[in-house]
């Protein structure tokens, strides 16, 4: 059955690859991305000398551009490809195969995210530093922690996109419910901005959501803030969304299969 | 023999958002939302032996998918019991989806993006058929349902009819006990139909494969089916052979003359009368008399040739579509009229 999953991981691979324009367009997004939020801290660092929200100005460039290297490999669309296919009533086809509908989606996203993060990010993030002075950690320690963190980022921001999608069985149109959680995901998770730049009350908040865990945790560890004994909460926390996010997962999951209809017949 | 299917009093009952009408409905939908009820199966019984080939037939909603979405797991009994192959589908639905193979007619489960023989070979990883099996068992389907030439197509590029004969191998990778058949030859031209039908009564013969199919082809029924279960308003109309259905619940014969003499509606309605049958004055020289089941033909023919002048004598015996029409239309059939 691993042979099977692993395979659902290289053929999604190998669909995104057949879909050459989307690739090359793909480079070229991740590049201005990059670039835009350069220019924006440039000219917002230039009116302030020293620090703002505890970053200086070359730490939040190398911040924004691991941040959103690591959205690359996370991101996902398991939201919309799950309500799509409750909607129009494929994944009954899921459902009469001998493995866990669930998993498969998983590990079509971990193809996703594979093909983006080495032929999108990698090939960008190349580009962008020829064009901009932005400098990345030598560490290669710090890159195995980071790889690592990484991936716990994919399957929480996974675990909450099958949260998410799974909410076509239950409401009619689970669409803005989808819109709601992506802007969540890139607001709260430090992406946009990091989380230090939020207000004092907000921070206990933030903390206490799983969306730090997506972006803020792992691009901090890479950029250093996060260090010493402060790596292993880190690290937990991550973990601890994992396995906390499953349970919702799995409850969904059996009351949907009572609830499920589908359409023609 | 044994059991391959049994079904004992099953339900299934869906809850659907009603909408209310207007703005003012709309808003009150937004605070009290409104629940309509609909039993798509209701209290089902039947047992379908090991090997045999079953058609499943109704009309569009009376619950078909519906039960073989219960059958194969997809969809959960609201209550009644379901055995299939010796386990409960909805409850063991992972390890019981490995002995069955189903295909939609409406539905592909090939992936759409890449090529047919890459969609098997993630089917044979997906149900973990060894590699010399999966061999032989291709090589047997590609030559049976002439698959060669598309094999290495992406399937959105297929046609209907190729396609279908992919999804049919698709369903036949793992090389299941019974396969579920959900109205496999729909928008097919005649040749595919009749390749598809050819291909399952041989699969049957050779494996002894149990299949379930619903149609509305009743061709596909009466090429392939020894039993009709017949479904109407979520319930069974008829379950039993298909020459018992011809027999008990079809009309008599019906006899068409052309006539070389014009004959009247009141000569007509006299003649009917005396030999007491049914008919119908289509004009002055076309009638059309209805038998009685079991009605004496030579009896009438003397009667009517002493009659009337017959240039042409046509005896017609109604297809099983007229008989079926005829069922639907009268509604459910007397319990006494069904054999068992």
């Amino acid at each position: 059955m691993t042979a099977a999953y692993v395979e659902f991981i290289r053929i999604r691979f190998l669909m995104m690859l057949a879909y050459r324009v989307n690739y090359y367009s793909g480079i070229a997004v991740y590049a201005i991305n990059i670039g835009a939020y350069y220019f924006v801290w440039q000219a917002v660092y230039a009116n302030s000398a020293g620090t703002i929200g505890g970053f200086t100005a070359s730490q939040m460039t190398t911040y924004i551009a691991i941040a959103w290297m690591a959205r690359a490999f996370y991101f996902n669309n398991l939201d919309k490809d799950i309500a799509r296919e409750i909607r129009d009533g494929s994944v009954a086809i899921e459902l009469i195969r001998p493995y866990s509908y669930l998993v498969v989606k998983l590990m079509q996203g971990l193809g996703e995210g594979l093909f983006r993060l080495l032929l999108f990010s990698v090939p960008g993030m190349i580009i962008i530093t020829w064009l901009l002075p932005i400098q990345f950690p030598t560490d290669g320690w710090l890159w195995v922690q980071f790889l690592w963190m990484l991936f716990c980022s994919f399957m929480i921001n996974s675990q909450l996109n099958i949260i998410v999608g799974m909410g076509a069985f239950f409401l009619e149109n689970n669409e803005g419910l989808m819109r709601m959680k992506r802007v969540a995901v890139d607001l709260l998770s430090g992406l946009i901005v990091p989380l230090t730049f939020f207000p004092t009350w907000a921070q206990p908040i933030l903390e206490a959501l799983p969306f730090q865990a997506i972006t803020y945790l792992p691009t901090s560890v890479i950029t250093q803030r996060i260090v010493g004994e402060a790596l292993f909460g880190a690290f937990l926390t991550q973990l601890a969304w994992i396995v906390a996010l499953w349970v919702p997962i799995v409850w969904l999951w059996s009351r949907a299969r009572r609830r499920l209809f589908v359409q023609g017949g | 023999m044994q059991a391959a299917i049994e079904v004992e009093q099953l339900n299934k009952t869906f809850r659907l958002h009603h909408s209310r009408t207007g703005f003012r409905g709309a808003l009150r939908d937004l605070f009290d939302r409104q629940y309509k009820t609909i039993e798509a199966v209701k209290n089902i019984t039947f047992c379908i032996p090991a090997g045999e080939i079953c058609g499943y037939i109704g009309e569009n909603g009376a619950g078909k998918s519906t039960t073989i979405k219960m059958l194969t797991g997809i969809l959960v009994p609201t209550s009644g019991k379901v055995q299939v192959n010796g386990y409960v589908p909805y409850v063991q639905r992972k390890v019981f989806s490995r002995h069955i193979g189903v295909v939609f007619g409406q539905r592909s489960q090939l992936w759409w993006d890449i090529g047919v023989i890459e969609s098997f070979q993630l089917l044979r990883k997906v149900y973990g058929v060894g590699a010399v099996d999966y061999k032989q068992r291709l090589d047997e389907l590609v030559a049976r349902l002439d698959l060669a030439d598309i094999l290495h197509r992406p399937v959105r590029k297929l046609s209907l009819g190729q396609r279908m004969r992919c999804e049919l191998a698709a369903a036949m990778i793992h090389n299941p006990a019974i396969l579920f058949l959900d109205e496999p030859t729909i928008g097919l031209d005649i040749l595919v139909k009749m390749e598809i039908r050819s291909f399952l009564l041989s699969l049957n013969a050779r494996y002894g494969t149990t299949i379930l199919l619903t149609t509305h082809d009743l061709q596909d029924i009466e090429a392939l089916c020894s039993r009709v279960i017949m479904l109407d308003d979520g319930q069974i109309l008829y379950d039993g052979g298909l020459a018992q259905l011809k027999n008990t619940l079809g009309q008599g014969k019906e006899i068409r003359l052309q006539l070389n003499t014009a004959c009247t509606t009141t000569q007509f309605t006299q003649l009917l009368d005396t030999l007491e049958v049914d008919g119908v004055w289509d004009h002055a020289c076309a009638v059309r008399i209805r038998l009685p089941k079991g009605g004496n033909v030579s009896a009438v023919i003397a009667h009517v040739a002493g009659v009337l002048d017959v240039r042409d004598l046509q005896l017609v015996e109604p297809t099983t579509d007229e008989i079926v029409r005829d069922i639907y239309r009268r509604g459910a059939v007397r319990q006494e009229e069904v054999p068992r």
